[in-house]
């Protein structure tokens, strides 16, 4: 009986390195970029150590109840069916666990929600099967454009050997700058999309016909990549989403490029003023919608 | 049959039903009915499960090989489809058949004919969901859910959808009314509520959670079909509908539709962990109280599959604290199971085997079930494959290992002969391991970043895939052994012993022969 004693315990113990493991690694969540995911990152590693206490404690009652009290031991049955006591005190304690869980889960909920004074806002669509984004307010006011996914179809019929970044690659990144709020504003012009970018921890539903908003503030420079998180068709799986993140020097030049580079066009000028004016009424139309929303 | 003319009461004259195939379709026995629901839950069952071979099939490597993405996406939605509304319920109605008039001391359900049609829908739907991957535009494709505007983008296949999921829910509402009349009205003198097996019980308030909430599915289908050809608006945006609305009307049904998968889960549970322990199932009342809380609560936590829709930060928290309460019902069971088993005498037959298996993988699904309740780390995990594991381990090691369990539990019963115990014990240990080495590392997938329902993913997620995909063959391989098993047992020469189980406490072993004979408790046993 000792050596099953001790064979389980070298189970629980191995499980546990095993899990101690996945901490930081290809089996967790991606490094967190922004402060909203460094919270949901360290929320989630305090609930599976929980998860593990809990685990530990109950199978490890059960699992000795299974070695010990069975009928081929010559364990003859107890009677006991009923305990007010045992009740009252395994309904208290789980209530007493999630009130401890729910705490900072309700801090972060919060924080997630407060989209006000951003910095720059953006406002990405979701088509079939792209992203189209238009820098609505703040530096790069005025940028518009598309990204689609760049992966050669070659490569998704493994025609051509696939590339490092294969299915996450897109033709125009959205550039933002380093330490900045940035405000998403997301809509959909077809069907509903769902714009995530895990290491910044946003994910948010693209509504066709209804505007929704999120926010990150990007901690690093670097280049993050996320993908459409809501079915939308047979594309569904082709339209990636890429952050650039610039330190605030590169993001400004990148700013005055895009900008000369639709400079081309010929009545820029009446253009801009189209634009300002649109762009004020998104503004204007996502404030409501999100005001009502709140 | 021919032993049910000996049968004490001798009312042989009920006996002359037609023989063959009429039989089968003009029949009013709940045994009858209970045996084409189970066999058509395990056709169903392997339906669904080529599905799955498919989409594992086509995700075992990074690339497009053998399902284009629009086919991926219908294998993904009927998938879905076919699994909770062809395999996994009637299955738990089938049981329900069976079981609940034996248990209550009741000579069969209360609708017989009604129980007859609700059967015979249920082939009928099945049909109009298989034949729409052959029609023109090809099967739904729009995921389980069917979120429009997508699923107004579709063609016929999307109708058939429609039509088979209005044809079922009028099956599921005919089967719930039957079940909660006969548990009502027909149970054995003596026999008051708080006596009831916690079989009867869970079923009891599955059905009626299956009256409050399949009318809505069945309405709010209806508002998509018209939103499809008749010029309503409800759900587009343009026309001044709400795309979000269907989300909150869909999830009304579907959340307590989640409870109605796994309640009849955990009675079956209640009854085989006593049996097989040799000791009364532990807090008897405190069981029944649960499972209502369980109802319940399932009725008010709907909008926790919507926290990336977008909602005031009022509504996240009360979804979340609401979805977290669930938890202590839940875990009110599981601590009440462990105490039947403490200082039992405890034997590890094939049933009690699955019934372990469940608890401990449940659990498990439990946990990752409240990690997705707390709202910043669902953002996260929503629409990934992390939510794919977590209602895996509660629907297939929670749901279908029940049924397993209680398919071995009563098989002796229902045919009069005992299954191979071996292989039973075979068939339990290779479901346990290929699950786990299918659905566990799901969940890494889903943390790293891969989105449910794409048909190619990523480079890093290329070596779970495969894992994952091996696990899926294997664990589908290992239930035909199942099937083996059954049909093994139906020819079996040698006849079970009249109490294969000298725990089991209630009237089916205590009061009637092996075999169950055709009609049962013509005159009601006295409860004491």
């Amino acid at each position: 009986m000792r050596s099953k004693s001790v064979t389980t315990l070298a189970g629980v113990a191995a499980l546990a390195l095993y899990s101690s493991m996945a901490v930081g690694s290809k089996y967790n969540f991606p490094e967190p970029q922004s402060v909203i995911a460094q919270e949901i990152y360290d929320q989630h590693i305090m609930l599976l150590w929980v998860c593990l206490v809990i685990f530990v404690g109950v199978f490890g009652v059960m699992f000795y109840s299974i070695l010990k009290h069975r009928k081929s031991l010559g364990h003859k049955a107890a009677n006991f069916h009923h305990s007010m006591t045992a009740e009252v005190i395994w309904t208290i304690i789980p209530c007493i666990i999630l009130v401890v869980m729910a705490w900072p889960a309700t801090k972060t909920v919060i924080a997630m929600k407060d989209t006000s004074s951003p910095d720059m806002t953006i406002k990405a669509t979701g088509y079939q099967w792209m992203w189209g984004y238009d820098y609505l307010q703040g530096e790069g006011e005025g940028i518009s454009f598309f990204s689609k996914l760049s992966t050669p179809r070659d490569q998704l019929y493994n025609k051509a050997p696939k590339g490092e970044n294969y299915l996450l690659e897109v033709d125009n990144h959205v550039v933002v700058p380093v330490g900045k709020k940035v405000r998403m504003i997301l809509t959909a012009n077809d069907v509903i999309h769902a714009w995530w970018v895990p290491a910044l921890g946003v994910k948010q539903d693209a509504i066709p016909g209804f505007i929704r908003d999120s926010w990150f503030t990007a901690d690093k420079p670097g280049i993050y990549r996320g993908q459409c998180a809501e079915l939308c068709g047979k594309d569904h799986g082709y339209m990636p989403i890429v952050v650039e993140v610039l330190e605030e020097e590169a993001y400004a030049q990148w700013v005055a490029e895009k900008l000369a580079g639709s400079a081309d066009a010929v009545n820029l000028a009446a253009a801009k003023t189209d634009m300002v004016a649109e762009v004020d009424e998104a503004i204007e139309a996502a404030d409501n919608a999100i005001s009502e929303n709140n | 049959m021919a032993a049910v003319h000996g049968d004490v009461h001798g009312h042989g004259h009920d006996d002359h039903h037609p023989t063959g195939i009429m039989r089968w379709i003009t029949t009013t026995n709940h045994k009858d009915i209970g045996s084409m629901y189970l066999w058509f839950s395990l056709t169903m069952f392997f339906t669904g499960g080529f599905l799955a071979m498919g989409i594992r099939a086509e995700l075992f490597q990074p690339g497009i090989q053998i399902l284009e993405p629009e086919l991926f996406n219908a294998f993904t939605t009927l998938h879905g489809l076919i699994m909770v509304f062809g395999a996994i319920m009637p299955a738990f109605v089938g049981f329900a058949n069976w079981q609940v008039p034996m248990m209550i001391g009741a000579p069969d359900m209360a609708f017989a004919r009604m129980n007859n049609w609700s059967f015979w829908l249920l082939p009928v739907a099945a049909s109009l969901l298989i034949a729409s991957f052959f029609v023109p535009g090809g099967a739904a494709a729009g995921g389980w859910t069917f979120y429009p505007p997508l699923s107004t983008q579709g063609g016929l296949g999307v109708d058939m959808m429609i039509f088979a999921i209005h044809i079922l829910g009028a099956s599921s509402i005919m089967g719930a009314i039957n079940i909660i009349t006969t548990i009502l009205n027909m149970r054995a003198p003596g026999m008051t509520l708080m006596k009831m097996p916690l079989f009867v019980w869970t079923w009891l308030i599955t059905a009626y959670l299956l009256v409050l909430v399949m009318p809505v599915l069945a309405g709010v289908v209806t508002m998509l079909l018209t939103d499809r050809h008749f010029g309503t608006s409800f759900f587009n945006a343009a026309g001044g509908g709400d795309p979000v609305m269907f989300q909150h009307i869909f999830w009304f049904f579907g959340h307590p539709e989640v409870y109605i998968m796994i309640l009849p889960a955990f009675g079956i549970v209640s009854e085989i962990i006593p049996t097989f322990a040799r000791k009364p199932l532990f807090g008897y009342a405190s069981m029944v109280y649960a499972t209502a809380s369980i109802a319940i609560l399932s009725c008010v936590v709907w909008a926790h599959h919507m926290f990336t829709a977008g909602m005031p930060a009022v509504g996240q928290l009360f979804f979340m604290y609401a979805t977290m309460l669930i938890a202590v019902p839940t875990a009110v069971k599981v601590f009440n199971w462990t105490a039947t088993m403490w200082r039992g005498s405890m034997t590890f037959e094939t049933p009690m085997l699955f019934a372990i298996g469940f608890i401990f993988l449940f659990v498990i699904g439990g946990f990752s079930g409240v990690i997705c309740a707390i709202v910043p780390i669902d953002v996260q995990v929503q629409d990934t494959y992390y939510v794919i594991a977590h209602f895996h381990y509660v629907l297939v090691s929670g749901a279908l290992f029940s049924l397993f369990a209680g398919a071995y539990y009563w098989l002796p019963k229902w045919t009069g002969q005992m299954y191979d115990e071996t292989l039973g014990k075979v068939h339990f240990w290779l479901s346990m391991i290929f699950f786990n080495v299918t659905f566990f590392v799901q969940h890494f997938l889903g943390l790293a970043g891969m989105p449910r329902r794409i048909p190619d993913y990523a480079l890093q997620f290329a070596d779970f895939n495969m894992i994952s995909s091996i696990g899926a063959f294997g664990f589908g391989l290992s239930q035909l052994l199942f099937v083996y098993i059954v049909i093994k047992c139906i020819r079996s020469k040698e006849p079970a012993p009249e109490k294969p189980w000298d725990g089991a406490t209630t009237l089916e072993w205590t009061h009637l022969p092996t075999p169950a004979p055709y009609h049962s408790f013509e005159k009601p046993p006295v409860v004491k």
